[in-house]
């Protein structure tokens, strides 16, 4: 998936060193069509248009926001999801990168794994929610199986291909400088692969999310996601319209994380000086 | 014979599949043989029921696809093109970019009710986003001398914009496309396992409610594949579409 980070990084580029009205101008423009957003959705659930079952206005549903946030439920429901979301994610960034690895090293590995990422990649493996169900029952374990079902095959084919593509020069050199097999893994190959992982990973990052919720929806229970199908139940849209935007800064904020903690991790990399695209 | 080779782990992992559930290593109601399996799926065939379903899933993933590639390409090529197009949608982008989209099922719901329009309704926003920013980032990379030489031999914008701009925004935007493909899947299952009264997802949590596991199985199945084979497919049609380059991404 493609990172956004790119939308934004460019325009300060071709502009020579713009005035500083332009600059406020342009810093205007930019938040307007979110000004526009909120104010058009305001305006329509005021306008009696449409009734507070289909669009609850804005102010409404950050005030129940807010009653959920001093109840304590929203720390629960979010602490909750983003605990499983993590713990997938993280299993599937450790495994994924060992079996990556096996398979670019070992021939065994490779034979056994390298038809099971090729045809399980590209399936649906969210259709296998209710086997998972049924082997594991609702509670954690199988949430954060299905997570890691879906997560664990990108970081897997990020790994291999990363692996794969190091530089042959690099390798020799080590070796030649006297490199033992784990000195050339943890000092050579990881690094030099390390920008294609990432990108691997952050890939598996918003599927970790978009499964825990749907996980969540499915099985019931606490989570941003019960608490939404809770909501819908009962035909509290507002607490429906909360859920998403809970849901949208939960997951805006991962997803920054994971772009600063890349830009961090590559400061070396000559990435960082250029505008990332795709 | 080399297919065999490279695919025995597969078969061997359905030969153990059958194995552990004939030899009762595993309950036979969590895990029935793959024979049995296989029998219910052609039963399915047979009563209409995995057609049918199959056929009401299949529309609503094509219909909601086909609308997200067709505006997320408008937008995203508009963005790119325009810099107060630009300046409008993507802080939209990128605030809709990181939000988990199976959070807009119950959503779609309220708005469209259980039937096929919440479906589509969800796969079109939740793909669009991929395709649009793959339509921007290959818009924008087009390289500056074909730009220019097409200006210089008097081409007009519009010109530009179908032979210079779409051609070389044509990697990404497939790319794009493949990744919206792939969440098409992921939204359609979800979303009619959650709430729906037709549909592979429908199918799946009906017969899984009923206890006919070995019917659930070919159902899930069913559903791998068919995500497999569309990707399959796509990345056959991907192929072709990109010979004319040197070389393919």
């Amino acid at each position: 998936m493609a990172r956004t980070d790119a939308v934004t990084a460019d325009h300060t580029l071709d502009a020579p060193a713009p005035s500083l009205a332009r600059t406020v101008l342009w810093g205007f423009a930019r938040v307007f069509s979110i000004v526009v957003l909120i104010v058009a959705w305001e305006g329509l659930a005021r306008s009696g248009q449409f009734t507070p079952f289909v669009l609850p206005s804005l102010s409404s549903v950050i005030e129940r926001i807010w009653a959920d946030a001093i109840s304590g439920d929203l720390a629960i429901n979010t602490g909750l999801t983003v605990y499983r979301a993590m713990v997938g994610f993280l299993i599937s960034m450790v495994g994924g990168i060992l079996i990556g690895a096996a398979m670019s090293r070992n021939v065994i590995a490779n034979w056994f794994f390298d038809p099971i990422v090729s045809v399980g990649f590209p399936m649906p493996k969210i259709a296998f929610l209710p086997v998972v169900i049924l082997w594991l029952g609702v509670y954690d374990v199988s949430k954060i199986t299905i997570i890691v079902i879906d997560a664990i095959f990108p970081v897997i084919a990020a790994t291999l291909i990363a692996i794969r593509g190091v530089e042959r020069e690099l390798i020799w050199s080590a070796r030649n400088m006297g490199a033992s097999d784990r000195e050339l893994m943890w000092q050579i190959v990881l690094p030099a692969a390390l920008p294609q992982i990432l990108t691997g990973l952050q890939v598996a990052l918003p599927l970790s999310m978009i499964v825990a919720v749907v996980a969540e929806m499915l099985m019931g229970g606490y989570g941003l996601g019960g608490a939404m199908m809770t909501a819908s139940r009962f035909a509290d849209s507002r607490g429906v319209f909360a859920g998403i935007v809970e849901i949208a800064i939960v997951g805006y904020v991962l997803i920054k994380a994971m772009a600063i903690l890349r830009r961090r991790l590559l400061i070396w990399h000559q990435e960082a000086n250029e505008p990332t695209s795709a | 014979m080399k297919m065999l080779y490279r695919y025995l782990p597969l078969v061997l992992l359905a030969v153990f599949w059958e194995m552990a559930a004939r030899l009762e290593l595993v309950s036979s109601s969590a895990l029935p043989p793959l024979s049995d399996v296989i029998v219910s799926w052609i039963d399915l065939i047979k009563t209409g029921e995995l057609t049918g379903n199959t056929g009401a899933s299949l529309y609503r993933a094509a219909m909601g696809l086909l609308l997200a590639i067709v505006i997320g390409t408008v937008l995203g090529i508009g963005m790119a093109w325009s810099k107060p197009v630009n300046v409008l949608l993507s802080p939209i982008v990128e605030i809709f970019y990181p939000l988990p989209k199976s959070a807009l099922i119950p959503v779609t719901v309220i708005w469209l009710g259980f039937g096929n329009g919440s479906k589509i309704l969800l796969i079109f926003l939740g793909c669009m986003i991929p395709v649009t920013i793959g339509a921007f980032n290959g818009a924008r990379s087009s390289e500056q001398t074909l730009v220019w030489s097409a200006r210089s031999m008097g081409a007009n914008r519009l010109r530009m914009l179908w032979d210079v701009v779409l051609p070389s925004a044509l990697p990404e935007l497939l790319n794009g496309i493949r990744t919206a493909l792939a969440l098409s899947f992921i939204l359609l299952v979800s979303s009619e396992l959650i709430v729906a009264r037709e549909g592979l997802g429908y199918l799946i949590g009906f017969l899984g409610a009923n206890g006919s596991y070995d019917a659930m199985y070919a159902v899930v199945l069913t559903v791998a594949f068919l995500g497999f084979a569309a990707d399959r497919g796509y990345q056959m049609l991907m192929n072709r579409m990109l010979q004319w380059r040197e070389q393919t991404p």
